[in-house]
C-alpha cells in the first residue's frame, strides 16, 4: 500500500508544481514586461483590499475564462477542435514526470527516488514527449478551418521539426560525457562544483539548446506561428474561454518544462552550489537553522518596510491597510520563527529527517533555478523583435544545425585527449 | 494485468489500423496511425524494449507523421477531391503484391517459435545493447542503410531545388 502511494503522490506532486508555476509566471510576465516598458503593470484586482503586487489578477483571469462563452465554429471540425487543446496541455504535463527534483537516497536496501519514472531513455523520452507537443497546435489550426490558423499551424509544425534536430544534436555530447541517457546520472556527473556544471563543459551545446527549446515553446524571438501582427492569433484565432486557456497554460507548460530541463541539463539540475549531497546530510541541522534564521529575519525585515510604507488616505478604502495587514503577521512570524530557534535549534535531528531536510533543500534549490530560467524566457521576450519566417530557418538549418554537429565532433576530440 | 494490457493494446493497434485504411478524411486517417504507433510503442513497453518504445514514437509519431500531416495540410484538399476512385488494372496488382508481402509475412510468423523462446538477457532492448549490435554484429547493413538514407536525403534536395539557370 505505501508503494502505491508514493508512487501516486509522485504523480500527483510534479502536476501540482506545474500547476502552480503557470499562474506565477503569468504574473510575472505581465509585471516583468510592465517594469521592462516602465509602466506599473497589473495592480486593480483586489480581494478585500488585499492586491499583493498583482498577485490576485491571476485569479480574476481564471473566472473571467471559466465565463466566457465558449464557441465552436460551424465549418470547424469537431472532434479535433476539442481535442486539439487537451492534446496541447497533456503532452506538455507528460514530460515533467522523468525530471529529477532531488538526489535519490538508499534506506534499507532500497532507492528512493525523487521523479515520477526512472526511465533508462529519459533524455530520448524528453525528445520524443517535446516533439509531440506539435501535434495539439497542427490540430487545433487544420479544425479550425481559418486561414490564419492553418498558417500558424503550418509554420509551427515546420518550426518545430527543424528546431528538434539542432536540440536533439546538442544533447550528444553531454550523452557522450555521462555515458547515460539517465537524467538523474546527468546531473549527479555534474557535482556540486559550479565549474563542473554543463555550461561550462559545454558552452555551444548549451547555447544551441536554449535556442532550440525558445523555438521549441514558441517563445518570442521565433513565436511566428501565433505572430499577432500577421496572423492576428495563429493557431488559436478561434479558440475562446477554458479552451483557449488550455492553450495558454500549455504555453506555461512547456516554458516550465524547457526550463526545468536547461537547468537539469546545463545548470546542474538540484545541486546546491558548493553544497554536495554528503556535506548537506551531515550538517542538515546547521544547515537548516541557518535558512529558517535567515528567512524569520527577512520575514521581520520586510514586514517592518511594508509597516512603514503605510499611509491613510492614499486610496481612500480598504487598499490603504494592506500593507499593515500583511506586514504585521510577517513580522510576528519572523518573531515567532526565532523564538522557536533559540527553543528547539539543539534537538538532534533523526536521519530521516535528515535526509528529507535535504532533498526539500534540493527540491527548492531546482525550483529556484527553474523560476529564474523562465524568468530569462520572458526577459528575452520583452527585449528582442520577432525573427522573419526566412531568417528562422536559415538559423536553424544553416547555423544551428550544423554548429551542432561539429560540437560532436569537438567532444570526441576532447574525450580522446582527456 | 500486463496480459490485460497487451491485449487491450494490441486491440487498439489494430483497430486504429484499419480505422486508417477505411477514413476518407486523408487527416482523420494520419492521427488514426499515429495513435496505433503509440499503441504499438506501448506493447514494446511492455516487452521491456523501452529504448524501442521511445524511438517509435520520437521517429514516427513525432518526426515523420508530423511531416506527412504538414504537406496533407498544405495541400488541403477539397471533399471533392477525395472521392473514391473506381478499380483499376493498377489495384488489381496493388491487391496481388500485397496477399504475396501478408503470405510472406504469415510465414515468417509461423517460422518465428522455433527461432525464439529463450531466456532473454536483462540488457536486451537497452540503449547500450542496441548500440553494440549497431555497430558490431551489423555494421555493414547499419553504414549501408545510412547511404540509403543518404542517396534519399540527396534526391530530395535535388528535386526540391530552384532551377537556377
Amino acid at each position: 500500500m505505501p508503494e502505491t502511494l508514493i508512487t501516486i503522490l509522485k504523480i500527483i506532486i510534479p502536476f501540482a508544481i506545474i500547476f502552480t508555476f503557470v499562474p506565477l509566471l503569468v504574473w510575472l510576465e505581465r509585471k516583468g514586461s510592465a517594469y521592462i516598458q516602465d509602466r506599473p503593470g497589473p495592480n486593480r484586482a483586489a480581494v478585500l483590499g488585499i492586491r499583493l503586487g498583482g498577485l490576485i489578477h491571476p485569479i480574476a483571469d481564471v473566472v473571467k475564462l471559466i465565463f466566457k462563452e465558449d464557441i465552436c465554429p460551424s465549418q470547424a471540425n469537431k472532434a479535433y477542435y476539442i481535442a486539439a487543446p487537451f492534446i496541447a496541455l497533456s503532452v506538455a504535463c507528460v514530460t515533467f514526470m522523468v525530471i529529477p527534483f532531488a538526489a535519490p537516497y538508499t534506506r534499507d536496501g532500497h532507492i528512493f527516488t525523487f521523479q515520477a519514472a526512472q526511465l533508462n531513455v529519459g533524455v530520448l523520452y524528453i525528445l520524443a514527449m517535446t516533439s509531440l507537443s506539435v501535434y495539439g497546435i497542427m490540430l487545433a489550426g487544420w479544425s479550425s478551418n481559418n486561414k490564419y490558423a492553418l498558417l500558424g499551424g503550418l509554420r509551427s509544425s515546420a518550426q518545430m521539426v527543424s528546431y528538434e534536430l539542432a536540440m536533439g544534436l546538442a544533447l550528444i555530447p553531454l550523452i557522450m560525457w555521462s555515458g547515460s541517457l539517465r537524467l538523474n546520472d546527468i546531473v549527479t556527473l555534474q557535482t556540486a562544483q559550479v565549474w563542473r556544471w554543463n555550461f561550462i563543459y559545454e558552452p555551444l551545446a548549451c547555447i544551441i539548446f536554449i535556442i532550440a527549446a525558445f523555438a521549441e515553446t514558441n517563445r518570442t524571438p521565433f513565436d511566428l506561428p501565433e505572430g499577432e501582427s500577421e496572423l492576428v492569433a495563429g493557431y488559436h484565432v478561434e479558440y475562446s474561454s477554458l479552451k483557449f486557456a488550455m492553450f495558454f497554460m500549455a504555453e506555461y507548460v512547456n516554458m516550465v518544462i524547457a526550463s526545468a530541463l536547461i537547468v537539469t541539463l546545463f545548470f546542474g539540475g538540484w545541486q546546491i552550489p558548493f553544497l554536495p549531497t554528503e556535506v548537506l546530510r551531515e550538517n542538515a541541522q546547521m544547515i537548516l537553522n541557518i535558512v529558517l534564521t535567515v528567512s524569520a529575519l527577512l520575514a521581520i525585515i520586510i514586514g517592518f518596510f511594508l509597516i512603514l510604507k503605510f499611509k491613510k488616505r492614499t486610496y481612500g478604502d480598504k487598499r490603504d491597510y494592506e500593507v499593515i495587514v500583511l506586514g504585521i503577521p510577517a513580522v510576528l512570524a519572523g518573531f515567532t520563527l526565532i523564538l522557536f530557534l533559540l527553543f528547539f535549534g539543539k534537538i538532534p535531528l533523526s536521519t530521516t529527517a535528515e535526509l528529507w531536510i535535504t532533498a526539500i533543500l534540493q527540491i527548492g534549490t531546482f525550483l529556484f533555478k527553474t523560476l529564474f530560467m523562465c524568468w530569462v524566457f520572458i526577459w528575452v521576450r520583452w527585449t528582442v523583435p520577432r525573427t522573419r519566417y526566412d531568417q528562422l530557418m536559415n538559423l536553424g538549418w544553416k547555423i544551428l544545425l550544423p554548429l551542432a554537429m561539429v560540437n560532436i565532433v569537438i567532444t570526441a576530440v576532447r574525450m580522446l585527449l582527456k | 494485468m500486463e496480459t490485460y494490457l497487451f491485449y487491450i493494446f494490441s486491440f487498439i493497434t489494430v483497430w486504429t489500423v484499419i480505422l486508417m485504411i477505411l477514413q476518407k478524411n486523408p487527416i482523420a486517417s494520419a492521427t488514426c496511425l499515429v495513435i496505433s504507433f503509440f499503441s504499438l510503442a506501448a506493447l514494446f513497453a511492455l516487452l521491456n524494449a523501452h529504448f524501442v518504445a521511445v524511438l517509435q514514437i520520437l521517429v514516427y509519431a513525432g518526426a515523420i507523421m508530423v511531416l506527412f500531416i504538414f504537406v496533407i495540410m498544405l495541400l488541403n484538399l477539397k471533399k471533392s477531391e477525395l472521392m473514391h476512385e473506381k478499380m483499376s488494372r493498377l489495384s488489381f496488382f496493388a491487391i496481388i503484391i500485397g496477399l504475396g508481402l501478408f503470405s510472406f509475412l504469415m510465414m515468417k510468423f509461423f517460422l518465428i517459435p522455433q527461432i525464439f523462446f529463450g531466456e532473454i538477457s536483462p540488457s536486451f532492448g537497452t540503449a547500450q545493447e542496441v548500440g553494440q549490435s549497431m555497430f558490431t554484429q551489423y555494421a555493414i547493413p547499419f553504414e549501408l542503410i545510412g547511404i540509403l538514407l543518404l542517396v534519399g536525403i540527396i534526391g530530395a534536395v535535388l528535386l526540391g531545388r530552384k532551377d537556377t539557370d
